[in-house]
């Protein structure tokens, strides 16, 4: 059983860093809709469990960006010499026929933005929940505009996500050494 | 006959909303920033020439980094003007909303591509 570097960062992007934020901000989220503390709450200090998950959430948010347009989209945009193998090539591989070039064309242009949305929103929510617990239990409107903005976060990096599984379920990024994960059975 | 106290004695201290005003509106602004940029740079050849930070990357480097630096520097600026302040938080985050809500809308392939005229 076997993967190649690429594809194993890949899913260390998608599964672990994306994955992973995509969760941590559902969970945020449950956390907000838990409604007003109760007033003694104000004066005590920040949880830190409650300081730990949100600051892991958004470090997850961060490594997912960075790691998607610094790492695996200099792999999938590089571009193919002449008479390549494309399947190394996946932008060139998409675009190269009109049936999958939308995958590129719409696909892979709206997640290349939209996916940044999510951490800036998230590192809002995190920063006012862990900063400004007071003003967020004493004001109805602040805890509204958290609340949004963690919304926000989550639509921007389910839209960004689901493209990026499909995406790479129709032109996977491959290459690099081979990792043998499993001996197979002779 | 001291049972009745000054009004500042038993009204809690108002707790001053600036700071989360500014973390909002700076994050709406910041991700604002970011779909114009990937829309004008998607329409013009120079921008995305002098957007394009790191090769392997593309324009994508530059826009993104950008609009990461106005979002900071604004954040910044603006928690520096409402440090000790309280603002109109609902009309400030009616705002930080609207700005956000035309982010993801310029980022929406389509959306930006009726803008360029094609």
């Amino acid at each position: 059983m076997e993967i190649t570097q690429r594809e194993l960062i890949t899913a260390i992007h998608g599964m672990l860093f994306g994955g992973f934020f995509l969760m941590g901000i559902f969970g945020a989220i449950v956390m907000l809709l838990e409604g007003r503390p109760e007033a003694s709450a104000s004066e005590q200090p920040v949880s830190r469990w409650r300081t730990i998950y949100l600051t892991v959430a958004v470090a997850l948010g961060w490594a997912a960006v960075l790691s998607g347009a610094y790492i695996i989209y200099p792999w999938y945009r590089a571009a193919a010499p002449a008479g390549a193998d494309l399947t190394l090539y996946p932008k060139y591989l998409l675009t190269a026929h009109a049936s999958t070039a939308g995958w590129h064309n719409f696909g892979m242009e709206w997640k290349e933005h939209v996916a940044w949305i999510a951490p800036m929103a998230m590192t809002t929510v995190a920063y006012v929940m862990l900063r400004h617990r007071a003003s967020w239990n004493a004001d109805r409107a602040v805890r509204i505009a958290v609340l949004g903005f963690a919304t926000t976060a989550f639509l921007a990096a389910t839209i960004a996500g689901g493209w990026g599984a499909m995406i790479n379920k129709a032109a996977p990024v491959r290459g690099g050494n081979t990792i043998q994960l499993m001996r197979s059975a002779p | 006959m001291n049972s009745i106290q000054p009004e500042s004695q038993t009204l809690p201290k108002p707790i001053p909303n600036g700071p989360v005003a500014a973390a909002l509106l700076a994050c709406g602004f910041g991700c604002f920033a970011l779909g114009v940029l990937a829309v004008a740079a998607d329409g013009s050849k120079r921008l995305a020439d002098a957007l394009n930070f790191y090769n392997p990357s593309g324009a994508l480097s530059g826009v993104t980094g950008v609009a990461i630096a106005l979002w900071l520097i604004a954040w910044a600026v603006l928690a520096g003007l409402w440090k000790h302040k309280t603002v109109a938080l609902v009309k400030v985050s009616a705002t930080a909303f609207l700005l956000l809500a035309l982010s993801l809308l310029l980022t929406f392939p389509p959306f930006g591509d009726l803008l360029l005229g094609r």
